[in-house]
């Protein structure tokens, strides 16, 4: 298959781009595809300790670019799988270390060895951002279901539909379904309706998610967490299978539960 | 407290999540379009000059912004009439 180039990316910081791209290149390798992540948040590096690592890092983005090593030498291959490598980026220096033309150079050297390049940007609307985001052709908007996530959701919508990267689709994450039930917290739809944007993933507040950052060990390695199935979903939609959304409501709802499922007929 | 709160919530105490989203669809009006309170203010004026040709305004009471009705949003304009004009009919050709 032709490489699948992807940005993810989000606005705000704090919303989960960086779990969401361990997960999701977790679980894309995991269905037997060649995945490369590549850290594209330089002076921030954060990738490496979320896919667990970060001891494994000789070479790094910065000095694939600088000329200092090989492209593949720079790969480093995940301790799990063998068909899932990760890219670091450097620490100790800034967004201006690379540009965009050379983070797409980077990018066209690895495609024919991969099937995905997942590229997790920064957070931000500059130079960081749009670098990274050069790199690739399709995008992944990540949220929570907040005022100030959303909102920046929209705005890197605008500017990733003006660099022409398609499809761009929305990452819903950490949403409490207990909050939205009550009625406080922005549901599903609600957010849908605001930034009107294609949904790929719905991925519940799980606390799972931290003791697995706790440990570098992506969820979606596991099996039988709410969150690691969410980004194993994801996963399966990007590769164009229909995976009916997660009922978020399912094991807590109760009264609602069974209300909704008269009226569904199931 | 349950039935307190449901009952003053149909009566204007709204839940958050819905308080969020009225307040970002509004946001992102002006996000989107881009609309700086300048360029209100200057279709404010435009707008005063072309009604005036045909209308007695009162240009003190003009109320103009953005609002969101039900699932769509308007521009909505309050402009306030002092006195039809006479002959206005034939202004403006």
């Amino acid at each position: 298959m032709a490489c699948r180039k992807i940005v993810i990316t989000s606005g705000k910081g704090g919303v989960g781009k960086t779990t969401a791209t361990a997960n999701i290149a977790a679980s894309l390798a995991s269905a037997g595809y060649r995945v490369v992540a590549i850290d594209g948040d330089v002076g921030l590096r954060n990738l490496d300790v979320i896919m667990g690592l970060e001891n494994r890092i000789v070479y790094n983005l910065i000095d694939v670019i600088e000329g200092t090593c090989r492209v593949n030498q720079a790969l480093i291959r995940d301790k799990r799988l063998d068909n899932l490598y990760m890219i670091p980026t450097a620490q100790s220096r800034t967004k201006d270390a690379v540009t965009a033309e050379q983070m797409e150079a980077v990018c066209a050297e690895l495609e024919n060895d991969f099937d995905f390049i997942l590229i997790d940007s920064p957070a931000g609307i500059e130079a960081g951002f749009k670098n990274a985001a050069s790199g690739a052709d399709e995008a992944l908007v990540v949220t929570t279901p907040e005022v100030s996530a959303v909102r920046d959701a929209d705005r890197i919508i605008g500017l990733l539909e003006s660099m022409g990267k398609a499809p761009i689709n929305l990452v819903i994450n950490r949403i409490r379904p207990e909050m939205v039930k009550r009625g406080e917290m922005l549901g599903v739809q609600d957010v849908l309706d605001i930034l009107s944007v294609e949904l790929i993933g719905i991925v519940p507040d799980d606390e799972s998610i931290v003791t697995s950052a706790n440990k570098g060990e992506p969820l979606a390695f596991g099996s039988d967490s709410r969150a690691g199935t969410a980004f194993k979903n994801i996963a399966k939609r990007l590769c164009g299978e229909e995976v009916p959304f997660i009922d978020l409501f399912s094991d807590n709802g109760g009264f609602f539960a069974a209300l909704r499922r008269i009226f569904s007929g199931k | 407290m349950g039935i307190l709160d449901g009952i003053f919530g149909i009566f204007g105490n709204q839940k958050s999540g819905n308080v969020a989203k009225e307040r970002l669809q509004l946001v992102l009006i002006h996000d989107r379009a881009d609309i700086s309170p300048e360029m209100l203010a200057a279709l404010r004026v435009d707008l005063i000059e072309t009604i005036k040709k045909y209308l007695d305004v009162d240009e003190n009471g003009i109320d103009l912004d953005f609002s969101r009705e039900d699932h769509s949003v308007a521009l909505l304009a309050s402009i306030p009439i002092k006195n039809m004009k006479r002959g206005a009919r034939t202004r403006g050709k």
